[in-house]
């Protein structure tokens, strides 16, 4: 029962922190023209590979939607040789740990295994067979479908997810951010979309791989080109890029369900991965309302009020502009005046920005804790993952500290103003009187 | 490391993940402990790969050591721990740990509460003293209960309230357990919420935060003898004072299947069936709690396991099965497996598909190569535990507040690895009978959302009237 716990999926891959790191990060393009980024540390008898493609649900054609998440999660249903069955009593047997799943931009294979050869050879080997073997059985398939609809209606009495789909349906009309799968668009698919859809977005220049742990850099080349080398072939009229959203509008949207607190997000597009103000946004943002128990949203929200048990606001930078947004959940009845709290909180953060004793604040505990978002082979994968997929330098962890430490308050305020605009802001009340 | 959302634990088995090859010399070679003249016990693991460390503060006192009418204390204390002392005003204990780098939370559980900070190992002295400083200052400010109380009520509404599914989970607890404490939610009841005091809490913080009744562990990368010596300067200049005794709660036999419904909103129906079943008593000597455990992981420790094989491939009755057992508890186990029916099935051919799959193990056993498989997860585990200083900090400390020892770690590991097949079909013809067996369901109920709103408010306003 933790006193908070609000940090979301999305921020795990905030690339927040600093010191040096233990071991440098490695990279090279395979002839295949896939991205790999390597951390070579031998501490543990542990290798941790991660494989990601421009395969999320962004990419989904806007009549299946859902199509791009139902991929990635049959590739380990029964690849090369083996049935599913076989896949996943030959992980146990060998104690490694195969995952699969689709983001908005990204599609991700996971592996973590032991690092012995045996173990290590016989791990892999699944991998590259889920890669570019995956069977998409029919009955498969059709049994997972019905699953997967039976459990979206189930979501969708649930008001934090009612909330947030009306969320990014609000903020993101008309582009791919913004669909949201239904039981009517996860029915439609057939396995022969899953399989198109694989066929297309699973190639070797779509993809890009981060390696962490006990392998020799020859290893880890060899390991890149056995991943990659029987991936579908490359489909050059496949989209790779994503159109950037429109501004939105300020507006409410209204949500109705008997739940006992109001679910409210407050938000719209802001930042993009590759922007030079990431940084700057996300320095201040801990300020704001990323920095736990010390935000200014946590101060005003929760502790002076009492409305709260969790209040945060995020960037999430994605390929083009990906969110802002502010979340909290509180009684029903008391939805508005935590609005106007929050509306306030942020309105005067975006006139006067951070003060110097706040973003100092902020730099000591992103700078000064760095090491915390590295220190083991698990955190370093995950980072690795974000770098490579988005092709950030390899010195991007190395730096990180010494960029949040350059940053000037007006810096911030300049970004923040830059990337939030009151007038743009769509409010989502679900569940509020 | 899968962390078990309900009560902030880790899950029994892979607290126990610690292996036979891995070899507990290599564990016991860099864990140091020490007891402080006051009782407190001190355990510190080295571990260099990374210039960080945790710091936690466990006390055995959770909601298990609660009683009627002030339920929730526990965790009401746990948040205003936060809150304050003469030298560290409100909010600061958080600014500090923020200002060096680190990260802090607490969790409150049915069997301990504890404390945590996670910084830079060069800052290891700061938050140190500042925990100690709130083992024995605590402020308890009036103003700052008032409104954490509110806090505290939102997170049930978050937590509890609003999600079919816990709320299953508290009403069988309330019905599975009748005289042990386990009956209670962590969280507390509403109205005991609405109706507590900062008195309640300051005389739970009086009788229970004390160094004999804590453990303090440290893992990262220090020097053990310096953690000693810092704790010897903070914690060490706490006096120690006699503790209540702890009442021992001896849950009656039961002797008959119980059933309960919960209507909330959802779509899909819920099945939830529970077992009483042994606590790890002696670590050394106990044989059916490492049993069940291997059982456990060959009904659900795979993709491909017994139950999501029989039921959600096979079968196909279920959307999703979930096993559950925790022995290493102050109090009794449960064995709880829950599940939810595919539409077109319904939750009495799921619970029949259930007792098929538990009866096929009592009547045939289960093979070698399905236990050769638990062991190989297990032995895996234990090596990939060891990439976080925090899973490691949880074990200790679990372990040591638990009763255990952290040493008991390799023998339990060790005695996982000895149950036979002998013994997990003796476990599994054992243990799950209909008179120690608790079934609760969700039935669904429709998001009519106008009309659930007015049943709501009409719920509402009888409870208002009723407390007039």
């Amino acid at each position: 029962m933790k006193r908070l716990l609000m940090m979301s999926a999305a921020m795990v891959a905030t690339l927040v922190g600093a010191q040096a790191i233990a071991a440098p990060v490695q990279s090279w393009t395979t002839e295949q023209g896939t991205r790999v980024y390597f951390i070579e540390t031998h501490t543990l008898p542990i290798v941790d590979v991660q494989i990601s493609f421009l395969a999320g649900s962004a990419f989904d054609p806007s009549n299946q939607v859902g199509l791009a998440s139902m991929t990635a999660s049959l590739l380990d249903q029964g690849a090369g040789s083996r049935n599913e069955k076989e896949m996943a009593e030959t992980l146990a047997d060998i104690g490694a740990q195969l995952n699969t799943g689709a983001g908005m931009d990204s599609a991700t294979v996971s592996l973590r295994t032991l690092s012995d050869p045996d173990r290590r050879t016989a791990a892999v080997g699944l991998m590259v067979d889920a890669l570019s073997r995956p069977h998409f059985d029919g009955a498969v398939f059709k049994r997972d479908q019905a699953r997967s609809i039976a459990a979206l209606k189930e979501a969708l009495t649930k008001p934090q997810v009612l909330s947030q789909r009306a969320y990014m349906a609000a903020i993101y009309p008309d582009h791919p951010y913004g669909r949201v799968v239904t039981p009517e668009s996860m029915a439609s698919l057939s396995r022969t979309d899953l399989e198109s859809f694989w066929r297309q977005h699973y190639s070797a220049s779509r993809a890009s791989i981060a390696l962490v742990g006990d392998l020799t850099r020859a290893e880890a080349e060899a390991l890149a080109i056995q991943l990659t080398a029987s991936l579908p072939a490359d489909q050059a009229d496949v989209p790779r890029g994503l159109p950037k959203p429109a501004a939105t509008s300020a507006k409410v949207v209204s949500v109705e369900h008997p739940a006992s607190q109001a679910h409210l997000l407050v938000g719209m597009p802001s930042v993009a991965r590759d922007d030079p103000e990431q940084i700057a946004l996300q320095v201040g943002n801990y300020t704001l309302g990323g920095g736990g128990f010390v935000s200014l949203l946590t101060k005003a929200v929760r502790e002076d009020r009492g409305y709260a048990y969790s209040v945060y606001s995020y960037f999430d930078p994605k390929l083009v502009d990906g969110p802002f947004t502010i979340g909290l959940e509180t009684k029903r009845a008391q939805a508005d005046d935590a609005l106007k709290v929050v509306n306030s909180v942020l309105g005067d953060f975006l006139r006067r920005g951070p003060t110097a004793v706040q973003l100092k604040a902020a730099q000591d505990n992103i700078a000064g804790g760095f090491a915390l978002r590295i220190d083991s082979n698990s955190k370093l994968a995950a980072n690795l993952g974000v770098m490579a997929f988005y092709g950030l330098p390899t010195d991007w962890l190395e730096k990180y500290p010494e960029r949040v430490r350059a940053l000037t308050p007006e810096a911030i305020r300049t970004a923040f103003q830059k990337h939030v605009k009151p007038e743009q802001l769509v409010t989502v009340r679900t569940a509020a009187d | 490391m899968r962390l078990r959302t309900a009560l902030g634990l880790i899950p029994l088995l892979s607290a126990l993940l610690t292996p036979t090859w891995a070899i507990s010399a290599e564990n016991n070679d860099n864990t140091f402990e020490t007891r402080l003249p006051n009782g407190m016990r001190v355990v510190v693991r080295e571990d260099h790969r990374a210039p960080t460390a945790v710091q936690m503060v466990w006390y055995r006192v959770g909601s298990i050591d609660e009683h009627d009418g002030v339920t929730g204390v526990a965790h009401v204390t746990e948040h205003m721990m936060f809150k304050g002392t003469p030298s560290v005003g409100p909010g600061e204990f958080n600014r500090r740990v923020a200002a060096v780098g680190g990260r802090d939370n607490a969790f409150t559980s049915t069997d301990y509460t504890a404390y945590f900070q996670q910084v830079p190992a060069s800052q290891l002295k700061t938050v140190m003293a500042l925990e100690a400083d709130r083992m024995r200052h605590l402020t308890l400010d009036p103003d700052g209960y008032s409104k954490e109380i509110q806090v505290i009520m939102e997170e049930r509404r978050m937590r509890t309230d609003d999600q079919s599914s816990a709320r299953v989970h508290e009403a069988m607890n309330a019905v599975s357990w009748q005289a042990h404490p386990y009956r209670r939610p962590v969280i507390g009841w509403m109205s005991d919420l609405e109706q507590m005091t900062v008195a309640d809490v300051r005389d739970w913080y009086r009788r229970w935060y004390v160094p004999n009744n804590a453990t303090l562990v440290v893992v990262g990368d220090v020097n053990h003898q310096q953690v000693f010596g810092l704790a010897r300067q903070t914690y060490g200049a706490i006096p120690a004072r006699a503790l209540p005794e702890r009442k021992q709660y001896e849950e009656p036999v039961q002797t008959g299947q119980r059933q309960l419904d919960v209507k909330a909103p959802a779509d899909l129906p819920l099945l939830v069936m529970g077992w009483k079943a042994p606590r790890l008593n002696d670590p050394r000597k106990d044989v059916d709690p490492y049993a069940l455990e291997m059982l456990a992981q060959i009904l659900d420790g795979h993709e491909a396991a017994r139950l999501p094989t029989a039921l959600v491939r096979e079968q196909q009755v279920a959307v999703s099965v979930d096993t559950s057992y925790d022995s290493t508890n102050r109090g009794p186990g449960m064995f709880v497996l829950q599940a939810s029916p595919r539409p077109g099935h319904t939750v009495a051919e799921l619970e029949q598909a259930i007792r098929g799959a538990l009866a096929e193990v009592a009547n045939k056993g289960v093979t070698e190569q399905e236990l050769a498989r638990a062991r190989s997860q297990l032995r895996a585990s234990e090596v990939y535990k060891k990439d976080s200083v925090m899973g490691q900090a949880m074990e200790i400390g679990m372990l040591e507040t638990l009763g255990y020892g952290w040493q008991a770690s390799p023998l339990m590991l060790d005695k996982l690895n000895e149950v036979t097949v002998a013994d997990v079909q003796r476990v599994a013809q054992s243990y799950f009978k209909d008179d120690q067996l608790t079934i609760a369901r969700l039935v669904p109920q429709p998001l009519d959302a106008a009309e659930l709103t007015a049943r709501a408010k009409r719920a509402e306003a009888v409870q208002a009237g009723g407390r007039h």
